[in-house]
């Protein structure tokens, strides 16, 4: 089943108000050496509020980049992008620093827990980021880290955690904002079988609450989680399916 | 991210790292530490200069009317040779300057060299023989330990008596009294009619090694030739009163050498002043040095954190990406590095503080230079502690600021 189509966007309008993420003919080239890499040559989607999206696509399909250009992470060459009724394709560093901090909540494949701090102390991160106090920040954090089931690990350091409870620590930390987007890259590349059916768990638990969430997988029996596919390939969308859940 | 914040989390990382920090931080200790320990004795020997030193040598409100400086710092040779050749100050030159002098005021002559001192079989070998006037004691604030001085009539008489300073008593006599004894000087008796109270010594000098005979006494020939003293000492009762009685010695002088009024002093008026500007000429070298070993260890102590700070941002690549990911913005990355070099260099200029006062207190229970820690130079420690440590963490801090996040993150 192909995904209905949206009401066709121009370039000069603003989006609808259930859409979150808007891509509209986005393209990154990179000059390599001389060389120009085109990894994305016009890429068009929107996703709704409370969509769970997987992006699929073999290595050099320019799904990494996608998902930098969706995390604010890096600026397209061409095209427009709009997260949340926001164009933030032409926003400068600073601006785009302030995106990442309340509208999106990053997973990497590899974690990426500061090794000294503890649990709370790394979900805390994004918060000190945002400027709040120590009292606000220790609570929030605490509450993000029940959400996902790590409520007696607070103290522990990511060396004394296990896969997924780091995963999961991460997990917590992207949610500690409340972002409109959940971004995960590969969330499970790094666990085995049992503790990705984990991690996939407390995906499905957050979509039921209401988060958006795109993740970037070449599993594709993890991308059967999610309620859509988006496929790349050469920078391009191959395929955009809905799939039952 | 709150300055605070960005303080608390530089310290998190220099007590995960001691070892690393320890090192980095080894430069500005020593910069500073070298700082204070220098200060202090600089510091130190200034204040005992004025409030002692001077006041000993020389006495409060006090002059000598002398042929040269007694003190004096980089003379050449050619003003040294002059100063040799200038006339001498005879007796009757002290004679009519005391004539003239119209206010209230205390003068002795004196004259010294140093020379042997014997008693029984035993000798005191360099010591200072003084031939001084009675009031001599008064003027130099040397008060009597036991016995008296000697008096104006044994000095007019050349009486041979003499007051024993009281490390010359000590190597004499012992523990037994010297008083009534005779020790001799120059192959003649005198009969040792007091001792001076212990006077301690200056920067490592004792200034207990000496003997008092009258003016007049014989041992007079050993030290200078016929007729002519060394001093005369002019103590008043006030600064005002000695600039006078300065004033009133010059013209004499000048009117008994036959100084034409474009001719300079072939004598000098010498106070305390002229101690403490040869002090402040060797302090003033110390001045010029001092600085430059701090300067070169607070260099390299900046170089040193500087590398490390360099390394400890490649070594946290990852680190910076994924701070910029969850929305640190480039100032905040700046600030948190820059937080790290300054606490590092702050940490090590407080030890060097604390190393530089300990330094001092040895100096002064071990050495006789009297060191004084400068509240001035812990405050410019600390200041110049962090300085150094946020100037050597600006390079590395701003190219952490201008790392690009998906690359750091991509860092292994």
């Amino acid at each position: 089943m192909t995904a209905p189509a949206l009401q066709a966007f121009r370039t000069g309008d603003t989006p609808l108000p259930d859409i979150v993420i808007l891509a509209h003919k986005l393209t990154r080239a990179y000059d390599m050496g001389g060389e120009v890499v085109r990894a994305l040559q016009g890429v068009s989607v929107q996703i709704k509020k409370n969509e769970y999206v997987a992006v699929m696509g073999p290595s050099g399909s320019g799904k990494s980049t996608l998902m930098n250009l969706i995390g604010c992470l890096d600026t397209p060459t061409s095209g427009e992008y709009w997260l949340n009724a926001q164009k933030v394709s032409d926003l400068d560093d600073d601006a785009l620093a302030r995106i990442r901090n309340k509208e999106i909540g990053f997973v990497f494949q590899t974690f990426n827990l500061l090794p000294r701090a503890t649990a709370l102390h790394n979900v805390e991160l994004p918060l000190i980021y945002a400027g709040h106090g120590a009292r606000a920040r220790r609570a929030q954090a605490a509450h993000a880290l029940e959400r996902v089931g790590l409520a007696d690990r607070m103290a522990h350091r990511p060396n004394e955690l296990s896969g997924g409870q780091r995963q999961r620590v991460a997990i917590a930390r992207a949610l500690v904002n409340e972002p409109s987007i959940l971004l995960a890259d590969e969330p499970t590349g790094n666990l085995d079988s049992t503790t990705s059916g984990e991690i996939m768990q407390v995906f499905a638990a957050l979509h039921g609450q209401g988060q958006t969430i795109v993740m970037v997988t070449h599993e594709h029996d993890i991308a059967a989680h999610a309620a859509r596919v988006v496929t790349l390939r050469d920078g391009l969308i191959a395929t955009d399916q809905r799939q039952a859940a | 991210m709150p300055v605070f914040e960005a303080f608390r989390l530089a310290l998190q990382t220099i007590r995960a790292q001691k070892l690393k920090s320890g090192f980095s931080l080894l430069g500005v200790f020593i910069g500073v530490a070298s700082l204070i320990a220098a200060w202090s004795i600089v510091n130190g020997v200034n204040r005992y200069m004025t409030e002692k030193f001077a006041q000993t040598l020389y006495g409060v409100n006090t002059f000598q009317l002398r042929r040269r400086p007694m003190f004096a710092a980089n003379v050449p040779d050619s003003v040294w040779r002059a100063w040799r050749r200038r006339p001498r100050i005879k007796f009757s030159d002290a004679e009519a300057v005391t004539a003239a002098l119209t206010m209230p005021v205390v003068t002795a002559w004196q004259s010294d060299d140093n020379g042997s001192v014997f008693y029984g079989g035993k000798e005191a070998r360099d010591i200072q023989l003084v031939a001084a006037s009675e009031r001599y004691f008064e003027i130099k604030n040397l008060r009597i330990a036991m016995g008296r001085p000697f008096t104006a009539q044994e000095n007019r008489s050349g009486t041979p008596v003499a007051v024993l300073g009281d490390g010359v008593a000590k190597r004499l006599f012992v523990d037994r009294t010297p008083l009534g004894r005779s020790v001799r000087i120059g192959g003649i008796s005198y009969r040792v009619v007091g001792v001076v109270e212990k006077q301690g010594s200056v920067l490592g000098f004792p200034l207990d090694r000496f003997v008092v005979v009258p003016a007049f006494a014989p041992a007079q020939n050993l030290v200078n030739p016929p007729g002519v003293v060394d001093a005369l000492l002019v103590k008043a009762r006030s600064e005002v009163e000695m600039r006078e009685a300065m004033e009133v010695a010059e013209g004499v002088m000048r009117s008994r050498r036959h100084l034409r009024p474009n001719q300079d002093n072939n004598f000098v008026l010498d106070t305390s002043e002229g101690v403490q500007r040869f002090w402040a000429g060797i302090s003033r070298i110390l001045v010029v040095v001092l600085p430059g070993v701090v300067i070169v260890s607070l260099v390299i102590g900046g170089i040193v954190i500087m590398n490390i700070m360099l390394m400890s941002v490649a070594e946290r690549t990852r680190e910076i990406g994924l701070r910029k990911s969850l929305g640190a913005r480039r100032r905040d990355v700046l600030r948190q590095f820059l937080a790290e070099s300054a606490a590092i260099a702050t940490v090590g200029a407080t030890f060097g503080i604390v190393a530089g006062i300990a330094l001092t207190l040895l100096i002064n229970a071990v050495s006789p230079l009297p060191a004084s820690v400068s509240p001035a130079s812990v405050v410019l420690g600390v200041v110049m502690g962090a300085g150094v440590g946020v100037i050597a963490g600006v390079y590395p801090a701003s190219r952490a600021a201008r790392l690009d996040p998906i690359a750091a993150l991509r860092q292994e």
